[in-house]
């Protein structure tokens, strides 16, 4: 029992005095380097070559076209005024290859184009608490790029690239095999996906904007325990997409405009345990798609306008869609099965015609938010050429006196009578 | 001036005409006559290009008629029953047929007058008993002087004094020389009229013949008394 | 002939179901507008009657307009006119009219609360449907005798074009579901003037992204300049073709 509280005594002490010296380091012996034309150094290199940890360098304005720079020791690297560092689409720009390293206000422009080894703008290598701060990352293969990293943040960036085709660009954010990252309030246009993970745990995405990228907004692969909160996504082929993934939360984000054939704002796909919260969902082709997503909650989001509200293929279970407010959709939810394991209650549902005789916002009659032509539509996608004629609208009607080929327990039970206040 | 040459007009399996011929001269009034059914009515039709026939050929001042319009210029006509739009008043078809037929020299409304017309112009169409409405047909016939008359049951529905107008009104225009057929049951109003008689039965021409002819044939006085008598010797075969 | 038109167009007017027609059509129009926020959800909400009343109210106007005429037909045939010019005034007549009535009853709203692109193709397509099914109408009654069997015929037709035909398109869809027939549905859809209308306008509006893929065929297709040119000619087709059968038929028809 001693020996144990011995070693973990001797331990704390030790990470203690690390701790330490780290801060005493950064105070005390770290000096600056200055990197520009009339300055102590003239390449970024060089003054990389002469620092030792915990140095800053200071690279001044002007265009630097040095190739690859890897930063292997823990410096600070401050651009001042913008420098421009330039890949000359051959090299990686910079690979950060150590601990405790910060890269703050440079510009990172032309990133080698290779599939293979996939060159970045800014690439971090088995590294924990690698900070990568204002910097504005410009038409790179990938922008930054995080592998094995740890305790990383990347903050305040704006990242843009002019991709045209899938194949031939990368994506903004790309974390692979990390953990506890935070990735805030970045600016990701362009791309593949916005910002993709790949075995990545315990991070936060907060505050980012993700528009007009060629794939996702956002993409969770393989990975558990995320959050993210408050971004916003506009105009991707899917604002979200969130596969093979577990115990994911999603909340107050805006997904929007993500429009076209086979776009959707979340598109959910085998993942399990999530929470859906305040988010609000507007004029996207399917605001949530699911397949094979179980014990999801859906709770408190607004769908506005979109093509589809939701579309809840036959393999997901037991959702919970509460107290969400379905506004001018043009299909509020569609399904492709008979079989329904989801709970739908006390929705806010536009199209609902019942009535309230007691008065407590629940309407009395329950409501089938499925449509007939909805269903025909979902086992067979052309019939969407009847849409809007005098036909489907017949078809519906009809199914709505006399429900006969709808799912009877696809229904909510207690459908408000008014929209929630979200 | 109008030549009916074998003409042949079938109304679904019902032969209305069967082979129809006849001459048609300036300065003569025909009478067409003939039991009810006999395609009297047709024939005129088919003159006015109202029935399209099946076979044979209508020559109008030597040109066929056929897929021609402007010949109708020369042609009055006035319909056994005359319809008109309902909703238009007496003034209004009358000015919109003068502003159709395009008609510059000096109208003839001797009828108009007579028949004080001028004073139901604001009458509209479907408001106007059977007989007034004859009068307009007859009004109209007349109006464009032409040199054709055709008048399909002309009297049936007038009055007898307005029927004793228009008859005068006939002589005097067939005192012009203008071709004048008429269609009647009345026989013995054709009397006074008639230079020939065509008389029809089953759609063919049984007989064409000058009204003196005919009486001698016959030995009969009028010409009302001559074609009962045919009409009681077809009957008896 | 000119007179013949003004005859025509002025008794229509004279008429009143004309001005019923515009009242109506205006009603439904401003009230759509006035109680939809969004400009494609209204546009989408008028498409709708416009394709299901404009055909309707086309046809069995016409219908009766044209056995009523009879009267007028008869009276003209055996005046110095043209068979073809009596037939084709009431045709031209008729069709200035009705397209008077949309315009001034949906055009305006239109054109004051939709996109000026989407108001101006509504309007033209919705001119098309209402000389086309004039044109169906005139077929009606060249090929019937009486106006009730006339009328049922026009009922019919409608009937075909409005609801029918869909209901065909939906069965050749299941039916062949697993064939890539969406090129052959363009050449479906040109069988009935009211889907091509509805596709062509639906294209137009953003919600063809719903149409998923066989909406990216049609917009393909319709999209281009050769495609626009043929559906306008197909549209142009479905007015001619009733009418100059019809225009047969009248110039054989004994009267």
């Amino acid at each position: 029992m001693d020996r144990i509280k011995q070693v973990i005594d001797k331990t704390k002490r030790q990470t203690m005095l690390s701790l330490f010296s780290i801060v005493f380091a950064f105070i005390a012996n770290g000096k600056t380097l200055t990197v520009g034309q009339n300055k102590q150094y003239k390449t970024i290199h060089k003054a990389i070559k002469f620092a030792v940890a915990f140095d800053t360098i200071e690279i001044h304005e002007g265009l630097y076209k040095e190739g690859n720079i890897v930063v292997d020791k823990s410096l600070y690297i401050k651009g001042i005024n913008k420098p421009v560092l330039d890949g000359e689409k051959k090299y990686e720009v910079v690979s950060v290859k150590s601990n405790f390293t910060t890269i703050d206000g440079l510009v990172v422009q032309h990133s080698g184009y290779a599939t293979l080894d996939d060159p970045g703008g800014i690439k971090v290598y088995d590294s924990h608490h690698v900070t990568i701060i204002n910097n504005v990352l410009l038409d790179n293969f990938f922008g930054i790029y995080i592998q094995y990293g740890q305790h990383c943040i990347v903050k305040n960036n704006t990242i843009e690239a002019f991709g045209i085709e899938e194949q031939q660009i990368g994506n903004g954010i790309h974390c692979w095999k990390s953990d506890s990252l935070q990735i805030i309030g970045n600016k990701i246009t362009g791309h593949r996906d916005g910002i993709y993970f790949e075995f990545v745990t315990g991070t936060i995405i907060w505050r980012n904007i993700s528009f007009n990228n060629l794939r996702y907004g956002l993409h969770f692969m393989v990975s558990n325990d995320d959050a993210y909160i408050g971004n916003i996504l506009k105009n991707n082929g899917a604002g979200v997409a969130v596969m093979f993934s577990k115990r994911i939360k999603m909340i107050n984000n805006y997904f929007s405009d993500n429009w076209g054939d086979a776009a959707y704002g979340l598109l959910l796909k085998e993942i399990s345990d999530g929470y859906i919260f305040n988010n609000r969902f507007s004029s996207n082709t399917s605001g949530i798609f699911m397949e094979g997503t179980s014990r999801i909650n859906v709770e408190n989001n607004s769908f506005y306008n979109n093509g589809w509200g939701m579309k809840i293929q036959a393999s997901c279970m037991e959702n919970n869609i509460i107290n969400n407010n379905f506004k001018n959709n043009t299909f509020d939810v569609s399904t492709n099965g008979s079989l329904v394991l989801n709970v739908f209650n006390k929705n806010y549902w536009d199209k609902y015609e019942g009535y309230d005789l007691n008065k407590d916002n629940i309407g009395d009659v329950a409501y089938h938010p499925l449509s007939l032509f909805s269903i025909i539509v979902e086992n067979n996608a052309s019939v969407m050429l009847l849409y809007q004629s005098f036909f489907a609208m017949l078809l519906d009607k009809s199914e709505k006196v006399i429900p006969s080929l709808t799912p009877t327990n696809f229904i909510d039970e207690q459908p408000l009578m008014h929209p929630i206040l979200l | 001036m109008i030549a009916i040459q074998n003409i042949s007009k079938k109304f679904g399996k019902l032969t209305v005409l069967d082979g129809a011929s006849a001459q048609f001269n300036k300065g003569e009034c025909i009478a067409l006559i003939g039991p009810n059914g006999c395609g009297k009515t047709t024939l005129i039709k088919s003159i006015l290009g109202m029935v399209v026939p099946n076979a044979g050929n209508i020559l109008f001042n030597d040109v066929s008629i056929k897929n021609e319009f402007l010949y109708r210029n020369n042609i009055g006509y006035m319909p056994q029953i005359g319809r008109y739009p309902e909703n238009m008043s007496i003034g209004q078809v009358i000015d919109m047929i003068k502003k159709i037929r395009n008609y510059n020299s000096q109208l003839d409304e001797e009828l108009l007058d007579l028949y004080k017309i001028k004073d139901l112009l604001n009458k509209k169409m479907r408001t106007l008993s059977g007989g007034t409405t004859q009068k307009i047909s007859a009004t109209i016939a007349f109006l464009f002087n032409p040199d054709v008359l055709i008048l399909d049951e002309p009297t049936a529905g007038l009055d007898p004094l307005a029927a004793e107008i228009l008859k005068e009104k006939i002589i005097k225009e067939k005192q012009k020389g203008k071709l004048i057929i008429i269609t009647s049951h009345l026989l013995s109003e054709l009397d006074e009229l008639v230079t020939q008689v065509v008389f029809m039965q089953d759609g063919k021409i049984k007989f064409h013949k000058n009204t003196e002819e005919l009486k001698t044939d016959t030995q009969m006085p009028t010409i009302a008394k001559a074609i009962t008598h045919i009409l009681k010797a077809t009957v008896h075969e | 002939m000119n007179r013949l038109i003004k005859f025509v167009v002025l008794d229509i007017i004279k008429n009143r179901t004309i001005l019923g027609y515009t009242l109506l059509l205006a009603i439904f129009s401003w009230s759509v507008f006035g109680l939809e926020d969004n400009a494609t959800k209204g546009v989408l909400t008028l498409l709708n009657i416009m394709l299901l009343i404009v055909p309707l109210v086309s046809i069995i106007f016409s219908t009766i307009y044209i056995y009523n005429s009879s009267e007028f037909i008869d009276l003209m045939v055996s005046q110095p006119v043209k068979r073809n010019k009596i037939w084709t005034s009431l045709f031209i007549g008729l069709s200035i009219s009705q397209i008077l009535a949309f315009v001034v009853g949906v055009g305006i709203p239109l054109l004051l609360f939709a996109p000026l692109n989407i108001a101006l193709s509504m309007i033209s397509v919705g001119c098309m449907i209402s000389v086309i099914f004039i044109a169906i109408a005139f077929l009606a009654c060249a090929i019937t005798h009486d106006k009730s069997k006339g009328i049922g015929v026009s009922i019919m037709l409608w009937l075909y074009f409005a609801l029918l035909f869909d209901g065909l398109v939906l069965f050749l869809l299941f039916q062949f579901a697993d064939y890539p027939i969406e090129h052959f549905m363009i050449g479906i859809t040109m069988l009935s003037p009211i889907d091509m209308a509805r596709i062509l306008i639906l294209l137009q509006l953003n919600v063809s992204a719903l149409l998923g893929h066989t909406g990216a065929i049609f917009t393909d297709f319709f999209g281009t300049i050769i495609g626009t040119f043929i559906s306008t000619f197909v549209l142009c087709l479905w007015a001619i073709i009733p009418f100059y059968l019809s225009l047969r038929m009248f110039n054989k028809k004994d009267l």
